[in-house]
Formats: structure tokens, sequence, C-alpha cells
């Protein structure tokens, strides 16, 4: 009986500690969520990207571009699918955190293969009817490259 | 344990979470104020150090063009040297004059054949033009300083608040006393309106060239500082001193020779039609011209001027200081920044646009080695001829080939890019110059057996762009 109610205690000791921990990271983390504007990164409101300063030059090469009334940021840059979308934007979001914080990426910033083939093929996901009569058949590695020639289209750099 | 695991995993996320939070809190700390006026600057804020006050990123960076540092065909070497009282400087670039003996054959009878070094970064100007051993051999006009030193306040002080006027009263000054005028190599204020940071033209020389030139294309009463854009300021503000020039008349005034046009045959045509000669040659009599280093002139045929790329573009290009987007102002060759220089528009690795540059340069070297040995042939028949009793008059053919041919190679050789401002037009001014010295060479044997050259045509003049 004793040993027992020795038991509950400590564990309820444990779980106050644990507790009051987790709800420290908790609180700074949902502080700076929403001083980063965090909610922000859930819509497709390309203003969201340039909350980091770092995409204000793509920003403003994008309100000047031809895809400015046809495609936001996440149209090109973002898988379709709604678990694919949100898992790249999450990844994207963790990397670019840590970029930034550390100072530790390439400047002036640089796409990654993976998110360079996303965007490849967002140009195919909307252009579908005149890719088709132009694609190659065969191994991957012999499609075209849309973004070699039209590298301008959504924003210059 | 799991609470020691716990404690060390939540710190962990925690110690991430701040980092971010400090990180984020910066970055809108900065975007909001772009700089803080610690001190007041007005028109007469001579000093960078002050601006810098204002500016600290924009001045450290300025003050970095002390670094020494060679890419393969320029940039210069910190050679140690002994001071002395004409000369104090302890460190000095290398001679172009002993890695190149031909120089010396191409100035004979010119003070450029006793000093001639490589150029320093910007830190450097007034000190290199002060204790060059040129300065010991000719007397030197106050004209100089336009391009070395931060003449605008003198200027305007000489001038009693007239720009051009205090421009022409230093021009006629000897440069030793002229000296006493100025204090600092080129500055914030040479560049930027203290009160806007506006990019601005301040030196007499090139606002009267530029409208020179702009009248040769129909535009007249140009006025470079109402008239000129943004992206072309970005371009201008180099081009004042980046160019060709020479000292008209006994006053001494600096002016652009570009009345005709910015090629290299409109400026031999203007100065053919000036009558115009900076030296007669020592051993040939040939009534030669000493190009300075026309960097404006050749970017102006290349393609990156066709493509709207200003100087700044690449030798000051753009960065990023936390949230703020900055003009590096380490000026410097593009070749010790390609990241920032040339990536943002050319997306090829380091490695593959290193050498697409070296590559044009080489090839410019080696035409311009053709050249200079041609040069070295000519100089060598002519002297030849006088010594067997050839008059000046039996050899006028093959001393104007001579001014023609080395123009042309020193326009190429003085100017700092090795070919790279406009590759193809380097190749066809080198191979120009080959063939005028060649004809030289023939009109040493045969004067008659040759048509004389003919001056470009207006036709050729206007076809400048």
């Amino acid at each position: 009986m004793k040993f027992t109610t020795r038991l509950t205690r400590l564990t309820k000791t444990k779980l106050i500690v644990i507790s009051v921990i987790l709800g420290l990271a908790t609180g700074l983390g949902s502080y700076t969520f929403i001083y980063a504007k965090g909610y922000s990164y859930l819509t497709n409101d390309p203003n969201a990207c340039a909350n980091c300063h770092i995409m204000q030059e793509q920003f403003d090469g994008w309100v000047k571009s031809s895809h400015r009334n046809a495609a936001t940021c996440n149209d090109c840059h973002t898988p379709s699918g709604f678990v694919a979308k949100y898992a790249n934007k999450a990844s994207n979001g963790f990397w670019h955190s840590f970029g930034f914080t550390t100072g530790w990426f390439h400047e002036p910033i640089q796409i990654k293969p993976h998110n360079r083939e996303i965007t490849e093929n967002a140009c195919r996901k909307c252009h579908t009817s005149i890719v088709e009569a132009i694609e190659p058949h065969g191994l991957p590695q012999n499609q075209l490259d849309c973004l070699q020639c039209h590298r301008n289209v959504g924003h210059l750099h | 344990m799991l609470i020691l695991g716990t404690v060390i995993v939540t710190a962990l996320v925690t110690i991430g979470l701040t980092a971010l939070l400090v990180n984020i809190f910066e970055r809108k700390q900065e975007a909001r104020n772009p700089f803080f006026t610690v001190v007041p600057l007005t028109d007469e804020t001579e000093d960078p150090a002050i601006w810098g006050k204002n500016f600290p990123l924009q001045y450290d960076d300025y003050k970095k063009t002390v670094d020494q540092e060679r890419t393969r065909f320029g940039g210069s070497e910190a050679i140690p040297k002994t001071p002395t009282q004409v000369d104090p400087r302890s460190i000095v670039a290398q001679s172009k004059l002993e890695e190149d003996p031909r120089l010396k054959a191409m100035w004979a009878g010119y003070a450029f054949s006793k000093d001639f070094r490589e150029e320093r970064g910007h830190a450097y100007m007034l000190d290199d033009q002060s204790f060059t051993e040129r300065q010991q051999v000719v007397k030197q006009p106050g004209t100089c300083a336009q391009c070395h030193a931060s003449v605008y306040v003198p200027y305007k002080r000489l001038g009693k608040g007239d720009l051009t006027k205090g421009f022409e009263i230093m021009n006629q000054m000897p440069y030793t006393e002229a000296r006493k005028e100025f204090k600092h190599p080129v500055a914030c204020i040479d560049c930027h309106d203290s009160q806007t940071m506006q990019l601005r033209v301040t030196r007499p020389g090139f606002m009267e060239g530029i409208a020179a030139y702009k009248a040769s294309q129909g535009i007249q009463n140009y006025d470079v500082n109402k008239m000129a854009t943004r992206q072309e300021m970005r371009t201008f503000v180099c081009g004042q001193c980046h160019v060709e020039y020479y000292f008209k008349g006994p006053e001494k005034r600096l002016v652009y020779p570009w009345a005709k046009g910015l090629k290299v045959e409109n400026i031999l045509a203007y100065y053919d039609e000036a009558k115009f000669k900076d030296w007669t040659h020592a051993d040939t009599g040939a009534l030669t011209l000493k190009a300075q280093h026309p960097e404006f002139e050749l970017w102006n045929q290349g393609i990156h001027a066709r493509s709207g790329v200003s100087c700044a573009d690449c030798h000051m290009p753009y960065k990023r200081v936390g949230a703020m987007k900055i003009s590096d102002h380490h000026v410097r060759s593009p070749l010790l920044n390609i990241n920032n220089a040339c990536q943002t528009c050319h997306k090829w690795p380091e490695a593959e646009l290193k050498a697409r540059v070296e590559t044009i340069q080489e090839r410019t070297y080696q035409l311009r080695n053709l050249a200079m040995d041609a040069l070295m042939d000519l100089i060598n028949d002519i002297k030849a001829a006088k010594a067997a009793g050839k008059t000046d008059a039996d050899l006028a053919l093959a001393q104007d080939f001579q001014r023609r041919g080395q123009f042309y190679l020193d326009f190429v050789e003085a100017e700092n890019s090795t070919g790279f401002h406009a590759p193809q037009e380097a190749a066809r001014i080198l191979g120009e110059s080959i063939n005028f010295l060649r004809k030289g060479q023939l009109a040493v044997r045969d004067p008659k057996a040759l048509t004389p050259p003919t001056p470009p045509t207006t036709q050729t003049a206007q076809a400048t762009k």
C-alpha cells in the first residue's frame, strides 16, 4: 500500500516536471510561430514567402512576371496533393529556418535538385497540351528541361 | 533516465527555437531601419570615415580596396620597397616594365618608360599617383587629380561654389601645388549625393565628354545628372575615370575625346583632326599617342553593355547582409567574387565561368603579344632606316602607321580587362593594329607601294551602338 503511493507520487512528480519542460518548449515555439507569422505559410499568399527578406527579389520579380496572373509561388514550388504539398512545405520550412539561423547556406540562394524537379513538373501540370506534342519519349533523362530556356517566366534569378 | 533524456532533448529544441526567434527579431529590426543617421552629412563632408558612421556596412567594404590580390591577368602583387625621401611607400605593385621590357621601347622618350606598374585598388590611387617615378621625370599638372583624388569639395572651394570653374583653376596648377588642396582618394561624396545617397556625376570632364558623345548621336544639350537613368548612372559614375582622355591646350583642360564616337577609330580620328600627340617617339620620330585605360569605351562595344549590365552589376554586385541588400563597395575583379558577380545571371559552376573568362583573356593576350612583336619590328626597321640615312620625310608614312598601330595596341594593353569587356572588339582592334604595323614595315621599304591609311568615314563613326 505504502509502496504504491510512493510510486504514484514519484510518477506524478515526473509527469509534472516533463509537463513543465514540454510546456515551456511549446510556449516558446508557439510564440515564435506567431511572431514569425508562421500561420501565413499555411496559405497560398506569395507575401508569406517574402517574410524572411531573402526572397524579396524573387517576390519583386514575380510581381512583374508573365505568370503573376496565373500562378503563385506555391503553384510552381510545391507538389500536387495535400499531404505531399504540406510535407514539402514542412521540410523546406525546417531547412530554411536552419540555414538562416546558422547562416550556413549558399548565397545567392540556390534551388535544390528535388525542388527544381517539383518546379519542372509544375510547368507540365499547366502546359500539358503544349508539352505533350514536343516531349520526347523514353527515359526520364531524355525529357526536355523547361527551365533551361524559360528560366525567367516566374521571376528573374 | 527518462527525465534526463527529456530535459536534454527539450533543451536542444528550446535552444533551436530561441536562436530562430532571436534571428527573426534581428532581421525584422534590420528591415525596419536600413540605416541610422548618426552624424549629419553635407555637400562639404569630404572624409569617408564620417559617412561611414551612417553607413558602416558600405564603409567597411570600401576600406577593403587595400587588398592586393592577383587574378591570372590582372590584380597586383604586394612588392616590398625601401621607403625614400621622395617615395615613402613601403609596398608597391609589380613593375609591368620588368614583366615586359618591350613596353620600354614602345614608350621610348615618354615618362611611362621610366615607371609603369600594375594598377592597385582604389585605396592606393592617390599615393600611387603622388609617388610614381613619372612625377620625378616630368612636371604633371593638377588635371591629374580629377581621377586620382576626391576633388569634388576642393573644386567647389577653388571655384567659390562653381564646380567647373574650380576644375579649370586646378587644371592649371602644377601637381605639387594642387596636391595640397586634397586629402582623400575617391570617397563617398564623389559618387553620392549627401542628402539622398543618389548616384551623381561630379567630374566636369565626364559631363562634357558624355555631352559631346550624345551630341554625335543627335542628342543636344545632354545633362548627365538630369537625363541618365539609374542603371546608366551605375556605369557613368565609374566612367568618370575609367576612360581615354587627354589634356587639351596650354590650359591643360581634361577632355574625353568622344565627339566622333567611342570606338578606337573614332577616338583616333578625333586626335588626328586635333593634330594631337602625347609625345614624339625617341627612336623613330613618330608622333605617338598614349592610350590611357578605356574601360568605359571598350565595355560599350561588348555584350554586357548591350544587355544593360552596368559596371556596378559585376564590380560591386548586390550582396545580402542580414535582412539588407547592399551594393558591395569592395570594388574589385569579378573573378574574385564569381558567386555574386557572375552567377546571379549565369547558372554555371564557378570553375566553368572562370575558365570562360580566362580563355578570352588568354586569346587576347596572345594577339596582344603578336601586335607587340610587330611594333618592335617596325621600330627597329625605322631605326635602321634612319641609321642608313633616310629622313623623316622619307619615313613619314611608316611613322604614321606606327602612330596608328601603336595606339590600337595600347588601347587594348592599357584597358583593364585583357579583352574581356568586349572580346571580339578587342580582337578586331589588335588585328587592325598588326595590319597597320606590318604595313608600316612595308612603308619603310617603299612608301609609294602603299596607299596611306584613310580616316574612318562618318558612317563608321555613327555605327557605334
